[in-house]
């Protein structure tokens, strides 16, 4: 079992590309899952506000 | 030419939030189960390489994520693009949300190359080195594009401006990709886009390419997910977003 580990000598390149590989991963379903919940929060802040009116273009005279 | 009705709602911001929701968890399911599969042949059922001996199995993960992050950045370039041209503001959108993950792959393409240079060419890293510079290049372009927004307060303007730094930079992408056989470099050539067909036996190809779908599928969940709270972030306040919220999404 640990000749497997050992990988031939290499085993400590290969599973530390193998462990990095998986950290980006997880941080970036991390990153994401942040970014959506504090979007979703955000949303639901402004949900609860009164409605705002949609602003009315305002006119201006061509010079 | 008319275009077909899908290809307008491309361009709704609620009807590809919704389209979003539905696909992102096949996705994910599908693309994590494939990365799991592929690891476990790739580490432990693939034979070992006459060559390299077991050090070559990085080469289920390195090819799949330097691939993925150029792939992200030509969805964010076209992205881009379309949303110069045509003032798509779910284009912008997208390429917004393409940059960070792609930026992470490239990262980790580096990271990974690095670790298989060690036992194979006897270094980490080789200044000079026309596929590692160009690789090195690529995340700095998206580095670049994030900076380049975050100078400016105005979403829009922002969005402009850097749709042309995406898609000047595109001409790195097939410069990645013949860097190894412009120039004498320490990488080696194409395992699998070559004359001739793959350079790989069969037991070998099999995992490499679950790995390569793998990590395309999760790369687009990503995506998708990041585009969803992307949207939420500049539709603010539209009546399908409360409506969204009222129905309670999380």
């Amino acid at each position: 079992m640990s000749e497997y580990f050992q990988m031939g000598g290499h085993g400590a390149y290969v599973w530390s590309a193998y462990g990095i590989t998986l950290a980006v991963l997880i941080i970036n379903v991390w990153l994401v899952r942040v970014k959506r919940r504090s979007a979703l929060l955000r949303a639901q802040e402004l949900a609860t506000q009164a409605e705002v009116p949609r602003k009315q273009p305002t006119v201006r005279r061509l010079q | 030419m008319k275009l077909p009705r899908w290809f307008h709602l491309l361009g709704s911001p609620p009807h590809v939030y919704r389209l979003a929701e539905r696909l992102s968890p096949w996705l994910g399911g599908l693309g994590c189960a494939l990365l799991a599969v592929g690891t476990v042949w790739g580490l432990g059922i693939a034979p070992t390489d006459y060559q390299q001996g077991e050090s070559y199995r990085i080469i289920y993960i390195h090819p799949q994520t330097a691939y993925v992050g150029m792939m992200a950045y030509v969805v964010m370039a076209v992205a881009a693009a379309v949303g110069y041209v045509w003032r798509v503001k779910l284009a912008h959108a997208a390429a917004v949300s393409a940059a960070p993950i792609g930026a992470w792959f490239t990262f980790c393409a580096l990271c990974t190359g690095a670790l298989w240079g060690r036992p194979t060419w006897g270094t980490y890293w080789q200044w000079g080195d026309p596929r590692i510079m160009f690789e090195a290049l690529l995340l700095f372009l998206f580095l670049g594009y994030l900076a380049l927004r975050g100078a400016f307060d105005d979403r829009d303007k922002a969005d402009r401006v850097t749709a042309i730094l995406a898609v000047v930079g595109v001409v790195n992408i097939p410069i990645i990709h013949y860097s190894v056989e412009w120039w004498n470099s320490l990488h080696q050539t194409s395992t699998i886009l070559r004359e001739g067909g793959p350079a790989m036996t069969t037991d070998m190809l099999i995992p490499f390419l679950i790995m390569v779908a793998g990590f395309t599928l999760t790369f687009y969940w990503l995506l998708l997910r990041r585009l969803q709270a992307e949207i939420l972030e500049r539709e603010g306040s539209a009546r399908w977003i409360r409506e969204l919220v009222a129905e309670g999404a999380r």
